[in-house]
């Protein structure tokens, strides 16, 4: 582990180990507790496989009682509790603690209700985002947030993270698109949120749970909305000389009044890699290439590409491909598609980041990033959810040749100063976790953040659940309470009173 | 009584923090457009936001909106309009029903409120839209939460959660939030002389379907005629609204004519007539009668909801009609609020809430006018807002019954 402070195993707990995972075992029979060190290693990281770390136990529960009695339990005693859905985070949102229990939430793995004439269906967590789609696509229906690890990553890990994906832009991130869901808090009371209706009934609880990194509570069940598939989708693939002429035409694109249901953008070294890879027929003479893909009616579809051919060629593209058939389209997205694959495949390692940023500032960032690439000799591939500012840098380093993985990390952590520098921000949709945690303050100041672990303390006043997670340093929750009053005077005493 | 009324972010932590050192509760307010929505209230003294005012950043191609708390809401639309963009969750205006004036509530307020129009069914409420928020607690700190960009999981989302807190939280400064292109064009397919039920099903196979309708409300029979002046008569109307490029729309509006071809005749209202048609929707303008006689928001599952209007008009008499495929239900009582009637039959038909947004004083200082909770997420919802407002300064018990 490259230098990551974690909470101090508490000892008790250490001790009581045996106790604690006979108690499991009372709680999840079955095959539901793993204790064995050579079979808790497959969960002893998450999708940010540089850090790893093996959990106190492995309990996978089954129904919203078990983790309730669980959590209560952990609760009574003092113990830590990290959720894990399917383990696919990018930033070590569920890595888990020595002193903890690690709540595996894959055996809640059915679907409970499809309901198309209020568009919705009732998941338990463990269903994986593309299992959503699956249940309804022969009807036509599909589920819009579509993160690249979807075909593995859990619902429920969905709302912890408020995934997104390359459809977002048009139709929004997981929170956007959840209607409810049942929790269960540390004290092991089981709530629920929203529902098949839309508002909040009081505060929006449900806006809060979606992206708290399995701080707050653990998701035992989500109702997500679903959405009929587009009639048609197709794609332009656009080169262009510079990536400040893309991403002009970014810009008029959404300047048109145009919201496409995609619009990536890879630099030079990504196009290289990737068609290097997949042979998807990228132009390689250029430095940035688009993807825009429009979707809804024919009609609508052939309307619109028209128009942005138009705003590409004004902006000086080089090239303009529009796919013809749903092989084509799908061609086009192969090569973005497999580009972290394919860095792979020149790079021993890659690391990804995920910032997020004003896109006018892109040629700024992007020139920024070319100089830390020079200082730090490592290089530097980019894909980038163009039409919302979300970067993908991806680093490429060698984790065998000694001090390259903290370079590439602290090449990274510069990645992330240079987008909350320009207005931006230091994670776009993969989440804080440990990852991004001691860059927090970067972003916000310690009276912005001991707001937001107050939110923690509503929740969870022992910093049980998830500690580690999202906040640089845990400040105890009564001492977040206290009050200091200065109060007295009038304020502003020259402004008109009544 | 004191009315403080700041200029600037510092100045509203200012008042705050007097406030606190006085130990005296605060209203707060914008235009006061919604002070009749919640349980009254009775401080001593009144925060006034509306000259906490002016856009500090409009970027169309950013997508991006910044303004003060206290600032217009009419003149945020007037702008986004010069640049063809718009609020996309379409804000209602409470002023009609409640008896205000037209024109008036703030872009906090907005928030504050969680406000949403008839698009809310495709395009969500402020909550989708907001990115960003400059606030104050009830501990006199500022703090900030999100940004400027559309796609940010940076830390807890506080935005979303000042969303429909109506001031119970923190004091809302600043506000970001996420704009969008308006409509090249739109049209409203009316499908004419059904029963709420029927129309609960044509309205269940439009929005199911490809054609992407942004709107979809039943005015039952005897209400329609209170839109659009009585343009389009009192027939019970079926309304489904298209937006998008104009090939487009022709194309959708069509698609969705077939579909429905068996529910009944289908005329259809296009343009700036469409437009003032879902205007009046969205502001609830058949019960604005100019009395105090009660009106509820019902939030739930569109296939239940004209079940449950059947079911409470066997008990009391009522008027209803029906936004957002059936989720939003607004009613008019004859006289009572009846809650406690109404909020037991929302729950027996697949669960939801109802908020009483018009009654007089009286009925909202002696009923619940926001839903009730469970237990444990009362306790919860009681939990956060101590951490935000430990001394229950900002709009005292105005969610509470």
């Amino acid at each position: 582990m490259s230098g990551l402070a974690m909470p101090k195993p508490d000892e008790a707990t250490m001790r009581r180990r045996d106790d604690i995972v006979a108690d499991m075992r009372i709680i999840v029979p079955g095959e539901g507790v793993v204790d064995a060190v050579n079979e808790m290693r497959a969960f002893e990281s998450d999708g940010l496989t540089a850090y790893r770390q093996l959990p106190l136990v492995v309990v996978l529960p089954e129904t919203t009682a078990q983790v309730a009695r669980i959590l209560k339990y952990c609760n009574e005693r003092n113990i830590r509790v990290v959720p894990r859905g399917s383990g696919t985070s990018l930033s070590g949102g569920a890595l888990p603690l020595e002193d903890a229990v690690l709540l595996v939430m894959s055996r809640f793995n059915r679907i409970l209700e499809i309901d198309f004439p209020n568009r919705a269906v009732v998941a338990q967590p463990g269903v994986t985002n593309l299992g959503i789609t699956n249940a309804v696509e022969a009807e036509g229906f599909y589920y819009a947030p579509d993160p690249s690890s979807q075909i593995a990553c859990s619902i429920g890990g969905n709302v912890a993270e408020n995934s997104g994906g390359v459809h977002c832009l048009k139709y929004g991130l997981t929170a956007n698109n959840v209607l409810g869901i049942e929790m269960v808090l540390m004290n092991g009371e089981i709530v629920r949120l929203g529902g098949r209706h839309l508002d909040s009934e009081g505060y929006d609880l449900l806006g809060v749970m979606t992206g708290s990194e399995g701080l707050l509570g653990v998701v035992t069940e989500v109702t997500v909305r679903i959405l009929k598939k587009p009639e048609t989708a197709r794609a332009l693939l656009i080169g262009f000389p510079t990536s400040e002429q893309a991403g002009q035409c970014v810009a008029d694109i959404i300047g048109a009044g145009i919201i496409p249901g995609g619009m990536e953008m890879m630099d030079r070294p990504a196009i290289h890699a990737a068609e290097d890879f997949v042979r998807a027929g990228y132009p390689l003479e250029c430095e940035a290439l688009l993807i825009v893909e429009l979707d809804g009616p024919g009609v609508e579809v052939d309307h619109l590409i028209g128009l942005v051919e138009k705003i590409a060629l004004k902006n000086g593209s080089t090239t303009c491909r529009i796919s013809t058939s749903e092989e084509e389209r799908l061609t086009f997205w192969a090569g973005r598609k497999a580009a972290f694959p394919a860095v792979g495949r020149i790079s021993p390692d890659y690391y990804c980041m995920d910032g997020t940023i004003p896109r006018k500032e892109l040629p700024r960032v992007l020139s920024g990033m070319r100089e830390l690439s020079e200082r730090y000799g490592l290089r530097v591939a980019n894909v980038f959810h163009a039409g919302d500012g979300n970067l993908h840098p991806l680093i490429l380093y060698d984790a065998n040749v000694p001090g390259e993985l903290e370079k590439a990390e602290e090449f990274g952590a510069d990645i992330l100063r240079l987008c909350v520098r320009v207005g931006g921000v230091l994670t776009g949709e993969h989440g804080v976790g440990v990852e991004k945690r001691d860059l927090m303050p970067e972003m916000f100041n310690q009276i912005d953040l001991d707001q937001q672990m107050r939110v923690k303390c509503a929740f969870d006043p022992n910093h049980l659940l998830n500690p580690g997670k999202v906040f640089p340093q845990l400040r105890r929750c009564a001492e977040l309470g206290r009050m200091h009053i200065s109060g007295g005077k009038m304020p502003f005493p020259d402004i008109p009173r009544f | 009584m004191t009315t403080l009324s700041p200029t600037t972010a510092a100045e509203t932590r200012a008042a705050i923090q007097w406030a606190l050192g006085e130990e005296s509760q605060l209203e707060i307010v914008g235009h006061g457009s919604k002070r009749g929505i919640g349980r009254p209230l009775q401080t001593e003294h009144t925060l006034d936001l509306s000259k906490l005012s002016g856009v500090t950043l409009y970027e169309p191609a950013e997508l991006v909106l910044s303004a003060k708390a206290g600032t217009s809401l009419a003149d945020i639309e007037k702008l986004l309009a010069e640049n063809g963009q718009q609020l996309a969750f379409e804000p209602m205006n409470y002023g009609p029903l409640l008896g205000g004036q037209p024109g008036r509530g703030t872009i906090g307020g907005v928030l504050a409120a969680n406000l949403s129009g008839p698009r809310r069914l495709k395009a969500g409420a402020a909550r989708d839209h907001i990115l960003g928020v400059n606030a104050v607690s009830g501990r006199g700190e500022a703090f900030k939460s999100g940004g400027r960009v559309v796609k940010n999981v940076t830390g807890y989302d506080l935005s979303k959660l000042m969303a429909g807190s109506w001031g119970t939280l923190a004091v809302a400064t600043d506000v970001i939030f996420k704009v969008l292109p308006a409509a090249e064009t739109e049209t409203t397919l009316a499908i004419r002389g059904l029963l709420d039920e029927e129309a609960t099903a044509a309205m269940a196979l439009a929005v199911g379907s490809s054609a992407e309708i942004s709107s979809a409300a039943h005015l039952p029979e005897g209400i329609a005629d209170r839109v659009s002046g009585g343009a389009i008569g009192g027939e019970a109307a079926t309304l489904l609204r298209i937006e998008g490029f104009g090939p487009s729309v022709a194309y959708r509006a069509a698609a969705v004519k077939d579909i429905l071809k068996a529910a009944g005749p289908i005329d259809e209202i296009t343009g700036d007539a469409s437009k003032a048609l879902w205007r009046d929707v969205r502001d609830c303008i058949p019960f604005a009668d100019g009395t105090q006689r009660p009106v509820w928001r019902v939030s739930m599952a569109p296939s239940e909801a004209h079940k449950m209007t059947l079911a409470l008009r066997m008990e009391t008499p009522a008027e209803a009609f029906y936004d957002w495929q059936g989720s939003l239900v607004w009613l008019r009582m004859q006289a009572d609020p009846e809650a406690e009637l109404l909020r037991a039959l929302v729950k027996k038909f697949g669960g939801g809430h109802a908020t009483l947004v018009r009654a007089s004083p009286s009925h909202r200082a002696s009923l619940p006018v926001f839903e009730p909770q469970p237990s444990a997420l009362a306790a919860l919802s009681a939990r956060l807002k101590s951490e935000f407002d430990p001394k229950g300064l900002l709009n005292p018990g105005r969610m509470e019954a």
